[in-house]
């Protein structure tokens, strides 16, 4: 099974996400990550669904999907073709003995200090889900206090929008 | 804007205007612009019970002289009776329900409507917008609850918009791939003061269904056609829904191929044209399921490869190349995969169709004679037929099929759930377009009764007789009493074999005979039917022996004031045949008990 990244309009209703994870779970499918957000546009939100399924069903979740009323339009993204984003946040242990390795780990990834107390770092980071995860890898022999991660947000690459043509 | 044309409406061309007149905005209650809207989209009757929440509905409904209410005695009951008025007619089916139990009621029928794709709207009351979330008195989440089993639902918190929500239902329900439609609506919605403005702008910019077949893949799929030697037409509910039955013969005159009709298309195509081999599937003839079996390509139109037709799917028509159309994406390749996929509504697939086949076939076309061979071969040794119980009962079969040859093809015929069902599907001829109403995906026990009603109200002019089980009878037979007090003079006839006979058949076959929870008791007559029947209000009859069955059915059939129970008081043990045992693969099916045709090649 590979992992295929959609982005889909959706009209910004109630009940649309309920819609949406209540087809993937009659269905049978499941949803790897996923990310609501306004658009340019305040009548429409874009989800970001990641699954991880095969070549066939792939097609029957967006045949499932484009099915429901409220949903606009579905794309999905070829992850070289697409910039691809999730954003971390995680409280790692670190006392003065360990401070500075964990901000040298934090410049080597290009993330950010948001918070310090004596024992502690809040540090924030966004990238690929692959670099999300080897900064994890690093950070974890410190001690990880807790962690918040998004889904994964996702855009194709080139001057192209998905939201041009048919809507305003 | 969008133009609300509900396929099947009436005036097809324009909106039928309300009254008064278009002009200025109205000012007048949610409750009074949810009537109107119904009035204006041409809604003549609405099946349902009033309660808490739908009361202010209720009030400009007893002025309005364009929309009939049926009082129902369930919610069920007005759930399935729309189903059966927009199966017999072609149009909307509405149903009305108050909040809570009133709307959770209708699930099973909105479920029901749903895996038939039958276009019916249901408006529920629910509890004023300050009280939605408090867990208040009848209050469901009936838009959370019912998102599986409609095409769309809708919870409408502004009078305003109530127009816009009924138009949207009418035409999501009735459009497309039809469905069942939910709109929700508060009280305090129903009661506030608003500004009605007809007709109102459809905002659904998520919905274009594609009707227009796209023209390469009917050129490939005519080649395909034109080459095959063993075709067969797969007939499902979509071509009756796209009303194309008309086309569908010309097609298959052209083509010269068998025709199988599926349980939701029986009608679609005459069960009288030399063409026509049967039903496909788990109760199928032998003849149509060995026509798929052996076939080398299959045109299906508007039909889903469902499980009870296609048997075990790794062994369903090994040989064959596969045209599916249908007007729904996502059914296309979801079972088995479409060499030539064809998204479009029936009408439109078929008539285009003809075309390229006829062009085709100016560069010849391949003898179907040796295919016919073979399946007059099939026909001939393995019939449709049925014993005569050895206790001296009397056979279901033959009073289903004396039904049908009494009343004739031009009456309506709805059944429950069960053995009932697939004898009524078998054994009764069908030759026109929605004359055989049943539950197909749901298999709901109980749809009979009140799908027969709607029916009636929809289509008043013929006959309408619904083939019931003792069992699927049970469940709903209280709306014989609105039948009786709404003179909706159905025919019921009763089936009645004790038991629940499916399951009891079941157990016959795969559980070493041991018989658990399937004895109804209903031959110790508790209850009577005849005086149930008599109790709400219609004629009772009862028949035992063959030598009356005529004359009984005779006797209902000249009642036309009041609806008609008659008890058929048949033996338990008949059993439906052919079959294929859920699970096999449709080379296993027995035409009667461990009789297994022999299909040349595999012997397996």
């Amino acid at each position: 099974m590979t992992e295929h990244t959609m982005s889909v309009l959706v009209e910004n209703k109630p009940g649309v996400l309920a819609r949406v994870a209540g087809l993937f779970s009659r269905r049978g499918f499941n949803i790897h990550s996923l990310a609501v957000g306004p658009t340019e546009n305040p009548d429409i939100s874009r989800m970001t669904i990641v699954v991880a399924v095969d070549e066939l069903p792939l097609e029957q979740v967006t045949k499932q999907l484009n099915k429901l009323i409220n949903i606009i339009k579905i794309v999905e993204l070829d992850p070289a073709m697409a910039v691809q984003r999730e954003l971390l946040l995680v409280k790692v242990r670190a006392d003065t003995t360990v401070r500075s390795q964990v901000l040298e780990t934090v410049t080597l990834f290009r993330a950010k200090v948001v918070d310090v107390s004596q024992e502690a770092l809040t540090i924030e980071a966004t990238g690929t889900a692959d670099k999300i995860e080897a900064l994890l890898r690093m950070l974890e022999p410190f001690g990880i206090r807790e962690m918040a991660q998004s889904g994964m947000v996702a855009m194709g690459r080139g001057p192209r929008a998905i939201t041009a043509g048919p809507l305003r | 804007m969008t133009t609300v044309t509900p396929k099947g409406m009436p005036i097809p061309t324009q909106l039928p205007k309300p009254a008064p007149p278009i002009g200025a905005p109205v000012r007048i209650t949610g409750a009074q612009a949810l009537v109107r809207s119904l009035e204006a989209l041409g809604c003549e009757v609405v099946f349902g019970i009033p309660g808490g929440t739908i009361l202010p509905a209720y009030d400009p409904l007893l002025d309005s002289t364009k929309v009939r209410h049926v009082l129902v005695r369930h919610e069920q009951g007005a759930g399935h009776a729309a189903t059966g008025y927009a199966q017999a007619t072609g149009r909307v089916g509405v149903c009305m329900a108050t909040s809570g139990p009133g709307a959770t009621n209708l699930v099973t029928p909105l479920a029901d409507a749903h895996m038939d794709s039958v276009p019916v709207v249901a408006i529920t009351g629910q509890q004023t917008r300050a009280l939605i979330g408090t867990d208040a008195f009848q209050e469901a989440d009936i838009t959370g609850i019912t998102m599986p089993v409609t095409k769309h639902n809708m919870l409408v918190k502004d009078p305003a918009e109530i127009p816009r929500a009924i138009a949207e239902a009418f035409h999501l329900a009735s459009t497309g791939r039809p469905g069942p439609v939910l709109v929700d609506i508060p009280k305090d919605v129903l009661q506030e003061l608003t500004s009605f403005v007809w007709p109102p702008e459809l905002q659904l910019p998520g919905y274009r269904p594609t009707t227009r077949p796209h023209g390469k893949q009917i050129r490939e799929a005519a080649r395909l056609i034109a080459t095959a030697r063993r075709p067969v037409l797969y007939v499902g509910g979509g071509v009756l829904k796209a009303r194309a039955t008309a086309a569908l013969r010309e097609l298959a005159e052209l083509t010269g191929a068998p025709v199988v009709t599926t349980l939701m298309a029986r009608g679609a195509f005459p069960d009288s044209h030399p063409q026509h081999v049967g039903m496909p599937g788990m109760h199928g003839t032998v003849a149509a399921v060995a026509a798929m079996q052996r076939s080398d390509l299959l045109i299906t139109l508007g039909a889903r490869f469902d499980d009870r037709v296609t048997g075990q799917l790794s062994s369903f028509a090994p040989d064959a190349a596969i045209v599916h159309a249908d007007i729904d994406p996502a059914e296309i390749s979801k079972n088995r995969r479409a060499d030539v996929p064809i998204v479009g509504d029936c009408a439109e697939v078929i008539s285009e169709l003809i075309i390229a086949v006829a062009a085709e076939y100016q560069s010849g076309r391949p003898d179907l004679a040796p295919w016919w061979q073979q399946l007059h071969n099939w026909q001939q040794t393995f019939p449709l037929g049925y014993d005569r119980p050895t206790d001296g009962m009397l056979s279901p079969q033959f009073v289903i099929e004396r039904i049908g040859a009494l009343v004739g093809p031009d009456a309506v015929y709805t059944a429950g759930v069960g053995q009932h069902q697939m004898w009524a599907a078998q054994f009764i001829r069908y030759e026109k377009p929605g004359s055989w109403i049943n539950s197909g995906g749901l298999g709901t026990m109980g749809f009979a009764v009140p799908a027969a009603m709607g029916a009636k109200l929809g289509r008043p002019d013929v006959a309408v007789w619904a083939i019931d089980g003792d069992g699927s009878f049970q469940m709903t037979n209280q709306e014989l009493a609105t039948c009786a007090i709404e003179n909706i003079p159905i025919k019921v006839a009763v089936i009645n074999n004790g038991s629940l006979g499916m399951v009891r058949q079941w157990q016959n076959l795969f559980y070493s005979e041991r018989y658990s929870q399937t004895d109804l008791g209903t031959h110790s007559r508790i209850p009577d039917f005849v005086k149930l029947g008599e109790a709400l209000g219609c004629v009772g009859l009862r028949c035992e022996a063959e030598a009356d069955v005529d004359r009984i059915i005779a006797q209902a059939m000249e009642i036309d004031n009041q609806p008609v129970v008659i008890d058929f008081v048949v033996g338990k043990d008949a059993q439906v045949w052919p079959m294929v045992a859920a699970g096999t693969g449709n080379s296993h099916i027995m035409s009667a008990r461990d009789i297994r045709p022999l299909f040349d090649e595999d012997g397996s």
